[in-house]
């Protein structure tokens, strides 16, 4: 096609306003381009570069990634071709984050956004969200649903290199933010003309590698608006996990509840006189504990008021001696004074051996009491395999800390993101 | 295979690549040619198309929603912001499409004959409308020139002043576009595509890419 125009070539060039390099990478796609040494930015189109604008910077900006470094993202190619700051001022404070534009030139343009650390890969959206609007707007495109997190004026204070429009220092446009971590939805608005684009949040590691970079990227200051949070995304498994966990505990609870045996053993009565000139100890009939390995419970039922008894037990295997020994206070008291009636400790104290094997046993029980005391009458009851809940309750207790742990570590996140957002909790508001 | 004439200004053959082609540019001399039944006219000349960064030329290749099709030529257009390029796509069954390229975004679109389109003066941004049961909002008003042609095209275009296009979004990567080059304005419908899913071929080579 001898009509066709020539292969389009990397392009340089002296800028007409201090003879200083400049390069153009972008083919006919650019339209303006900044000349690095005198920061003039001129027309791209025009066949001498005429001289657009000039900008005066208050101090030479550094990009991270320098104009023409090449990466890869996403399996592509693309080439550092411009770089803006763009800042926006609230509250008298100015906040500034850097843009690359990125290009291909089959897969076109591309934008990595670099606020404090925090990254963000972003092409132009060729698809109009829908955005309903009410107190706190929603954005749907692309089966994702972003809620609003900022409007705001940014206002582009710093250019270098090239770019596909007639890039403008001072030029200032509405932007509108919507989040939905790890992406962002964001448009931008000049005039009558609304662009939206999608961003998905990146990190400064996944930027150094994509263009070879050496060093270390900053680091990450606070939380980003659309920065994914670490425990967020899986809450909701976490959740589900422990939901299940809880569900087979119940479970194995309710079958050791209805198999359970909950059998009543052994049973007597006794008084005890502290006072009175006899051995305390005795020793009780034998009585048999069947089926497998499982606990006894042992209670005892006194009669004592405002005052209290100490009982040694011992439950010892008759044919092999193996013994289980152990001591129970009880203690009653009740008053009344300026606060009302009172009470302390209770008539009746319950006591759960663990793993007991079967077999056949006696209780050694010997009382103890104050030397002055009237005496105490007592019940002892032995139940063989009861049901007990404690364990599976303590169980359930230890499941929930880490969901809930991780609940609150997610809410902590939460709340920093969206402290930058229009909707910070109402704290006056200026002291962002 | 395509039929073939000659070009009748410096008589060099004319080969097209689309039976149905109303109009093509001689390779050799530039001279726009139009088909009057069996002949063809000379009805003008094709200044030197000026350099453009699209990496679509004519006689590449490319596959739509599974149909094969072959570029066979296209129109540039210029706005006061830059420019795209039309390229008239030719579908293995004989249909005519068009695969645009605006700085490297793409989309494909068919001509979508309808009547009762908004007149050019009532068309602005943000209205909305239904075409094929498919809503569409207004998203820029654009005027544009004719920059250059190239190769074979559907309808003869050659000598258009400029020309206002309002283009159109829906909700998805559908879009349409109504073009104001003629007293009945004509409707294009289309959607946006992913370079890698046209899986072209037969490209423009970039030094260096």
């Amino acid at each position: 096609m001898s009509a066709a125009p020539p292969p389009p070539q990397v392009k340089s060039f002296h800028c007409p306003n201090c003879g200083g390099p400049v390069v153009i990478r972008g083919f006919a796609t650019t339209l303006s381009v900044v000349c690095g040494n005198c920061h003039s930015i001129l027309d791209a189109k025009d066949p001498n570069f005429a001289v657009l604008q000039r900008f005066q910077a208050a101090e030479r900006i550094e990009p991270l990634i320098p104009l023409g470094t090449r990466g890869k993202i996403r399996g592509d190619p693309y080439e550092v071709i411009g770089f803006q700051v763009r800042t926006i001022t609230e509250e008298g404070v100015d906040y500034s984050w850097d843009e690359y534009l990125l290009f291909n030139p089959y897969k076109g343009f591309r934008y990595l956004t670099q606020y404090q650390g925090h990254w963000n890969d972003v092409t132009v959206l060729r698809t109009l969200p829908e955005v309903t609007n009410g107190a706190r707007p929603v954005a749907k495109v692309l089966g994702g649903t972003f809620r609003h997190f900022q409007t705001a004026e940014a206002r582009t204070t710093y250019v270098l290199g090239e770019f596909p429009w007639q890039v403008h220092v001072g030029e200032t446009v509405s932007v509108m933010d919507f989040v939905a971590p790890p992406r962002m939805l964001s448009s931008e608005t000049t005039g009558s003309e609304t662009t939206w684009s999608l961003g998905e949040y990146i990190t400064g590691q996944q930027v150094w590698q994509a263009f070879q970079l050496p060093g270390s990227p900053p680091r990450p200051v606070g939380v980003y608006e659309n920065q994914p949070s670490p425990f967020g995304g899986n809450l909701k498994e976490v959740w589900l996990w422990c939901a299940a966990f809880l569900l087979f505990l119940t479970l194995i609870a309710m079958f050791f509840s209805t198999f359970a045996r909950n059998e009543e053993v052994f049973h007597g009565s006794y008084s005890f006189a502290p006072h009175a000139n006899q051995e305390p100890s005795f020793v009780t009939d034998v009585f048999e504990l069947k089926g497998r390995t499982s606990n006894v419970e042992l209670s005892t039922r006194t009669d004592l008021t405002n005052n209290w008894a100490y009982f040694n037990y011992a439950l010892i295997n008759s044919d092999t001696g193996q013994a289980f020994d152990f001591g129970r206070e009880v203690s009653y008291y009740f008053g009344r004074d300026s606060d009302g009636a009172w009470t302390e400790g209770g008539q009746r104290d319950t006591a759960v051996i663990p793993a007991v094997p079967s077999g056949r046993y006696y209780l050694r029980v010997e009382p103890e009491m104050d030397a002055s005391a009237q005496g105490v009458g007592y019940e002892i009851t032995v139940r063989r395999d009861v049901p007990s809940i404690s364990y599976f309750l303590i169980a359930a207790l230890l499941l929930l800390v880490p969901p809930v742990f991780w609940t609150f570590r997610s809410m902590g996140f939460e709340q920093a993101r969206w402290h930058e957002s229009d909707y910070a909790p109402a704290s006056g508001g200026g002291d962002e | 295979m395509s039929p073939t004439a000659n070009c009748p200004n410096c008589g060099a053959p004319i080969r097209f690549r689309w039976s149905s082609a109303v109009q093509t540019v001689c390779e050799f001399c530039h001279s726009i040619l139009v088909r009057r039944d069996v002949n063809l006219e000379r009805v003008g000349q094709v200044a030197d198309l000026p350099a453009d960064s699209s990496p679509i030329q004519v006689a590449t290749e490319g596959v739509y929603r599974n149909r094969a099709f072959q570029i066979v030529g296209r129109i540039l257009y210029e706005y006061e912001q830059g420019g795209w390029n039309e390229w008239h796509a030719v579908f293995s069954d004989g249909a005519s499409g068009w695969l645009s390229d605006a700085q490297a975004e793409y989309g494909v679109s068919f001509a979508a004959p309808m009547t009762g389109l908004p007149a050019a003066a009532s068309v602005a941004r943000g209205q909305q409308y239904g075409f094929n049961g498919v809503l569409y909002e207004v998203t820029c008003l654009t005027r544009a020139h004719y920059r250059g042609v190239e190769g074979e095209l559907p309808f003869e275009y050659w000598n258009k002043d400029e020309v206002l296009f309002a283009d159109l979004e829906a909700h998805d990567a559908r879009f349409a576009t109504l073009d104001y080059s003629d007293p009945q304005p004509l409707l294009f419908l289309g959607e946006m595509v992913e370079f890698d899913n046209l899986r072209l071929k037969n490209l423009r080579q970039f030094e260096g890419w």
